[in-house]
């Protein structure tokens, strides 16, 4: 079940999503009429390499969680199309998909609701292989002591029940079992956030060390900043539905293009009392997902908003090479785009 | 696997015990649960407390068990072919010639009538009918006792069939949800809204009832009784995480629904049994009250019931049967009552 990490890691696509949206309908009145939609997420374009970790970041109700659960297929697109390894799965049917269910997994975010109560450690991390009918009797016994070292629990705890652990230890649980069918794959829908910050620390290096040895690739879904600056390799912001940024994650956070990342990254604490920080303070809420700003969406919060902001709609471009941005203010700097093809393109 | 990944598995987890302690510290309904299980354990053996039939005869050297097997009376030396009756004084004569009897307890039958009354039928308590007889002459006790057997065994078949049709129901409208929730919601609703009764008393007269014609008329109803409960926690679970991961791992629809969902379901399930039997039993009795119910000659709570209202001269009718089905609806009551306080988690017990 061992994957060695291949020499062409991080540049062959593994999911491709073009301009997904997922909308849910309002129902009102007498004859439940749909008098509108929440945009819940809007539009999403991406792509995910063999052996990267992508981080969706954004604030509560941005959609990402939504978008993670719609790539797995377990709320159906509204539109767009997801492609895993080239092959489309957004229209396939649950059987048709199952599959490919054993190439993308999940990790959810909450350990104490993820894990059935009733079933020992062992039968959930068990329960995928004999799904598929991949293992049984002694063999399977086997696989699952090794997923259960992999992931640092010992064997002898195979036979307790989720409520005997911590947090962490559910949350190894989650891993083990989306490990399980040795998927390409693993949506993280969260993974540390209910998780104690000394703990999230040993979650997120055993995800990355997972990710070296067997070459996975991670939708890492998160909204602390910090715990996504350590993991990712490419970052995407969400506001409303769409995301507004896109970048690797050094350009991200040296130089933040789209106003909403740079007041995001000012409100990420700074271990250091006397550092001299400049925080952007954001006016108002996020405007409801039903009815959506026209123009660009971030204009009612936006300190640098002008009247075409409110108007127009801005696409997401590539300003500097790999660099994307949905921001009318920012222009495409040719100047990178020319040192990056004279110095032949690190990326 | 499961025994290697099980190995360490009590046989009893924590929970389960403490329920059990739950449902124990209520003396009540542990002792009603005690007494409805010694009830029914010597109902089951009816013929062996309540016979025309000796247990054991002894004749001429030789052991004859007449309750398993049908002797001719031309064994104990008799002059017919047929079936020895026991009852007979010839007969009794020719045996305790050559040997002995063992009798049961009561020497009487559901349907044996005791022709030999001091005073016609239904005749009150006397030594030898403890409870008197019925309007034909036949032991009340005897009748009580198979009829006891007889609506707890319906009581019980009912509540096990309905039970396994109600969860499929409900399992299936709370996991699909939408449409075909909806649309079986609606289903239930005027199914339930039926007369039943009325429907049973149709369906009656077209074919006459015995003991599973009867249990799958009544079961046409009582299934949807614990649809409700089971299409809730359904609902209820469909949507949590650990139900979305098993769906992310593969799971089929029925492995989820069976081995994810219901078992967290079981408990509002388990509550429920006991006050599903008592209304089975009372549907069984209020049946055959009406003349609906089991065919003439069965032995039944309610048509001994009957029998007390048109003979208000005899009171030993009316008032041993309505003891009878007050004592197994009390029983079943208390036994519900402690289950259902022994599954609640708010619930504390000294």
């Amino acid at each position: 079940m061992i994957h060695a990490p291949s020499a062409t890691a991080r540049t062959q696509p593994l999911l491709q999503v073009v301009d997904l949206r997922k909308y849910y309908p309002v129902r009102r009145g007498l004859f439940s009429r749909i008098s509108g939609y929440v945009y819940a997420v809007d539009g999403l374009t991406f792509t995910i390499n063999e052996g990267e970790t992508l981080g969706l970041v954004g604030e509560s109700g941005c959609g990402k969680s939504t978008a993670g659960k719609t790539i797995l297929k377990l709320i159906e697109p509204t539109a767009g199309t997801i492609r895993l390894r080239g092959e489309r799965i957004d229209h396939l049917s649950p059987r048709e998909m199952r599959p490919y269910r054993r190439e993308l997994q999940v990790v959810f975010q909450d350990p104490y609701s993820s894990l059935n109560p009733r079933l020992s450690a062992g039968a959930i991390v068990a329960e995928p292989l004999i799904n598929y009918g991949i293992a049984s009797g002694r063999e399977l016994k086997d696989r699952v002591t090794a997923l259960f070292a992999k992931v640092g629990l010992r064997e002898d705890q195979m036979a307790r029940y989720p409520h005997e652990f911590s947090g962490g230890q559910r949350q190894r649980i989650g891993i083990a079992r989306a490990l399980a069918l040795n998927p390409r794959l693993i949506v993280c829908d969260e993974p540390v956030s209910a998780l104690d910050v000394s703990v999230q620390a040993q979650v997120v290096n055993l995800l990355m060390n997972l990710q070296r040895e067997f070459g996975l690739s991670y939708l890492f879904i998160a909204h602390d900043i910090a715990v996504v600056e350590h993991i990712c390799h490419r970052i995407a912001v969400m506001y409303l539905g769409k995301i507004v940024e896109l970048a690797d994650r050094r350009s991200l956070f040296s130089s933040p293009q789209h106003p909403y990342t740079e007041a995001l990254l000012s409100a990420v604490p700074v271990p250091d009392p006397k550092a001299k920080r400049k925080r952007i303070i954001l006016p108002g809420d996020v405007p409801s997902p039903i009815n959506p700003p026209p123009g660009c969406r971030f204009h009612t919060r936006c300190p640098y908003a002008e009247a075409r902001c409110r108007v127009e709609e801005p696409p997401l471009r590539e300003v500097r090479p790999g660099h994307f941005v949905a921001c009318h203010l920012r222009s495409v700097d040719t100047a990178a785009f020319a040192a990056a093809d004279a110095g032949g393109a690190v990326r | 696997m499961h025994e290697v990944i099980h190995k360490r598995r009590p046989w009893l987890s924590p929970l389960a015990r403490r329920r059990l302690a739950n449902f124990r510290a209520n003396r009540r309904g542990f002792w009603s649960l005690w007494i409805f299980l010694l009830l029914f354990t010597v109902s089951l053996f009816a013929e062996f407390i309540a016979n025309d039939k000796p247990i054991l005869v002894r004749y001429d050297g030789a052991f004859y068990m007449p309750i398993f097997r049908s002797y001719p009376e031309t064994t104990f030396g008799g002059e017919f072919p047929t079936e020895a009756d026991y009852r007979d004084p010839y007969v009794i004569e020719l045996i305790q010639e050559k040997g002995w009897m063992v009798w049961p307890l009561i020497p009487f039958s559901y349907n044996t009538i005791n022709f030999d009354l001091p005073q016609p039928a239904p005749s009150p308590p006397t030594s030898v009918n403890w409870l008197g007889t019925d309007d034909q002459g036949r032991d009340v006790l005897a009748r009580l006792i198979y009829g006891f057997r007889i609506s707890v065994l319906f009581g019980l078949a009912l509540t096990v069939l309905s039970s396994v049709i109600g969860i499929v129901a409900g399992a299936v409208q709370g996991y699909f949800g939408g449409w075909t929730d909806l649309l079986f919601q609606r289903f239930i609703e005027i199914w339930s809204g039926l007369p039943q009764l009325y429907l049973l008393i149709i369906l009656a007269a077209f074919v006459q009832p015995n003991f599973w014609w009867l249990l799958g008329l009544l079961l046409l109803f009582s299934w949807t009784g614990l649809v409700d409960v089971v299409r809730a926690e359904f609902l209820r679970a469909r949507n949590f995480d650990y139900v979305r991961a098993a769906k992310a791992l593969g799971a089929s629809d029925i492995v989820i629904m069976f081995r994810h969902v219901l078992p967290n379901a079981m408990v509002a399930t388990l509550t429920f049994l006991p006050f599903i039997l008592s209304g089975s039993i009372v549907a069984l009795v209020s049946l055959d009250f009406l003349g609906f119910g089991l065919p003439p000659g069965s032995p039944s709570l309610g048509e001994l019931l009957n029998q007390g209202k048109s003979n208000l001269q005899a009171p030993w009718l009316g008032i041993t049967s309505f003891l009878v089905i007050a004592l197994i609806l009390t029983l079943l009551v208390f036994i519900g009552e402690a289950v259902r306080d022994a599954f609640d988690p708010r619930k504390v017990f000294k």
